[in-house]
């Protein structure tokens, strides 16, 4: 039973993680109704500015502090430049453009930084918090905590604060929230900044597990993808829930299920992306969109 | 529209100029098309006999990269699908072909229609949810299964060789050609490619053809007309998974190995970008953007590993904004105003 409850805590530190990316998804989604395929890698190139702080000697918190602030300027920023002239172009043409910007970011990061594996700094003290059998790591506690602060600022942005309340027009009618006069091209920037910044934040979270190279969100993308689509993709609580899920089931599969193991592990997301669409394509909180002709 | 002018041509037709114009106008697009097919025969015919070893060996490749974007460009360039998990399919024909060759010691030419065919149950199979998946779920899915596909591989150690995966021979050239080894497998990869895109091609002239590019422009329209979506779009699947599971076959003759490194996401992006760049729905896209995704990379590695990576994602981007016919669409424009300016004189 220790040992079960052991493996659900460690499942719900890596779905922690899981669930920041997806909150950047989701974000984003929300918003011009684009998946951004290239969220983890600017996730990436954020993680590696925030490195280079802490190279030149900032203390941790401050890099911290200077990464979210260029994130979100980034974002917008390329929201401006590569995701406004195909805004409203179909959805193949956007998929492939976040596809390029994919391969894009990743190549650049490979260029200035080399693929070489790079040492991220723990913000976390190590060593574990024992009780009853069960030892819960200190980081595990801190990417929990983390992620919990940023869904809660980001309640508190969107329910009560007038940027927000704009934002939430937008999502729900850009057309009527233009004629409140709404500026609803900023909105949608604001929105990719927002999202590069949480997606900062959860490369911040996964760099000191996974070592920081070009290729370091890969993975960690495909677990955010499966979180979103499980919470359903216009959903930001629905992408924590999804991404605790997740980080359990993927846990609890490789642990019990002998056939699986630690290297198959990469099969539950994805069988979860095909059940939920296949069965409940809105996700579990989202929304069905109703089509009319 | 040609009655006219040929009316007021007609008395003019002894001096020179009017001559060129009457043989200019008799090269219709369709003779034009196949005069550059000959051409392009000729050329790829004369090649390895000109090229030393290593280029033979590089432009098979394109030939290999080009049958795959055949599946491909079917896929997204006519039906208007999106599968970010080519490579996987290229993969299941690779490793058909190199499980056929290692344990059962087949006779080569029987592995292309039998991976041919693997791929093409499997995206008959992957096609069936596919049909309930649109734009980006559908990216979605196909990228998770292309990421999949790699511990898969090296899961089954015991059939597909784990990480070290899969060394064989190479087809042998028979003594009678004369050829060396480079030469006879650049005229194998030659022939398989002539035969797809031959295929492709009449595949797009029929009916099928015409039921995938109304299911592009417009889903609801395509139904009312009579078209069976989910029927279409499987099989859209389906010929599209062959396809790149013929040029995994070809390749693992070609390169005589595989592993399950040489399958990673990667490949699937770059098949991507290779269609994107080359010209989505076009006839001699598949063929420009194996040349892209052939010699890019390999020009381009000299200035900085990540310089291809930078170049493809850069190039895809700009792509989509200005020239979302690819390079093959861009040919064409050239074409035609060359042709504009002649007829001009």
């Amino acid at each position: 039973m220790a040992g079960f409850l052991q493996q659900l805590v460690e499942g719900l530190g890596a779905g922690a993680v899981y669930a920041s990316l997806a909150l950047a998804l989701v974000l984003i989604y929300q918003f011009t109704g684009i998946v951004n395929f290239a969220q983890g890698e600017m996730a990436m190139f954020s993680t590696y500015i925030a490195w280079q702080f802490t190279v030149a000697g900032l203390p941790f918190w401050l890099a911290l502090v200077l990464t979210l602030a260029v994130s979100f300027a980034g974002g917008m920023l390329i929201e401006r430049i590569v995701i406004r002239p195909v805004e409203g172009a179909p959805e193949l043409t956007v998929v492939i453009v976040t596809v390029g910007l994919f391969i894009f970011v990743n190549a650049a990061a490979g260029w200035i930084w080399t693929f070489l594996i790079k040492d991220f700094p723990n913000p976390f003290p190590g060593g574990a918090v024992e009780a009853g059998g069960l030892s819960v790591g200190y980081s595990t506690l801190g990417v929990l905590a983390v992620v919990a602060v940023v869904m809660g600022l980001l309640y508190l942005l969107f329910q009560h604060t007038k940027v927000g309340l704009g934002m939430r027009a937008v999502a729900a009618n850009p057309d009527s929230a233009r004629l409140v006069g709404i500026r609803v091209g900023w909105m949608l920037a604001l929105g990719w900044g927002l999202a590069a910044t949480v997606g900062a934040v959860s490369g911040i979270l996964v760099a000191p597990l996974l070592f920081l190279e070009p290729n370091m969100m890969g993975g960690v993308l495909i677990y955010a993808f499966a979180a979103a689509t499980l919470g359903g993709f216009d959903s930001p609580a629905g992408a924590v829930a999804g991404g605790l899920t997740v980080g359990v089931a993927e846990t609890l599969a490789g642990a019990y299920v002998g056939f699986i193991g630690s290297d198959l592990k990469v099969g539950v997301p994805l069988a979860i992306i095909l059940f939920v669409l296949l069965l409940r394509p809105q996700g579990l909180f989202g929304r069905a969109v109703v089509e009319r002709v | 529209m040609r009655g006219p002018a040929e009316v007021t041509d007609g008395p003019a037709r002894t001096d020179a100029p009017a001559r060129g114009r009457a043989l200019a106008r008799s090269i219709t697009p369709v003779r034009r098309r196949w005069i550059a097919v000959a051409v392009l025969l000729a050329v790829a015919c004369s090649l390895p006999f000109q090229l030393v070893p290593f280029r033979v060996f590089q432009f098979t490749m394109v030939m290999v990269y080009a049958v795959a974007l055949l599946g491909l460009n079917l896929l997204v360039g006519h039906a208007g699908q999106i599968s970010l998990g080519h490579g996987a399919f290229f993969a299941v024909g690779a490793y058909a072909a190199a499980i056929m060759l290692d344990r059962w010691d087949l006779p080569y030419p029987l592995t292309l229609p039998i991976a041919a065919a693997v791929a093409f149950v499997l995206g008959l199979a992957l096609g069936l949810p596919a049909v309930r998946l649109r734009g980006l779920y559908l990216a979605l899915v196909t990228l998770a299964i292309a990421i999949f596909l790699v511990p898969l591989l090296k899961r089954f150690e015991s059939v597909t060789g784990g990480s070290m995966g899969l060394t064989l021979a190479k087809p042998a050239p028979p003594a009678w050609t004369g050829l060396a080894e480079d030469q006879w497998l650049y005229f194998l990869t030659l022939a398989v490619t002539v035969l797809a895109f031959l295929l492709a091609h009449g595949l797009l002239r029929s009916r099928v053809g015409r039921a995938l590019h109304a299911v592009r422009d417009n889903e609801a329209a395509a139904e009312v007309m009579g078209v069976r979506l989910p029927f279409y779009k499987t099989l859209a699947f389906a010929w599209s998974a062959m396809f790149a599971g013929a040029a995994g076959c070809v390749y693992t003759w070609v390169i005589g190995f595989v592993s399950p490194d040489s399958f990673v996401v990667t490949l699937s992006i770059t098949l991507l970008a290779g269609i994107v760049v080359g010209g989505l729905g076009s006839f001699s896209g598949p063929l420009l953007g194996g040349l892209f995704v052939m010699f890019v990379p390999s020009i381009s590695q000299d200035i900085n590993d990540a310089a291809p990576g930078v170049i493809f994602g850069l190039l895809i981007i700009v792509v989509m904004y200005v020239a979302p016919t690819g390079l093959a669409g861009l040919a064409g424009r050239v074409a035609r105003s060359t042709e504009n300016i002649l007829r001009k004189e």
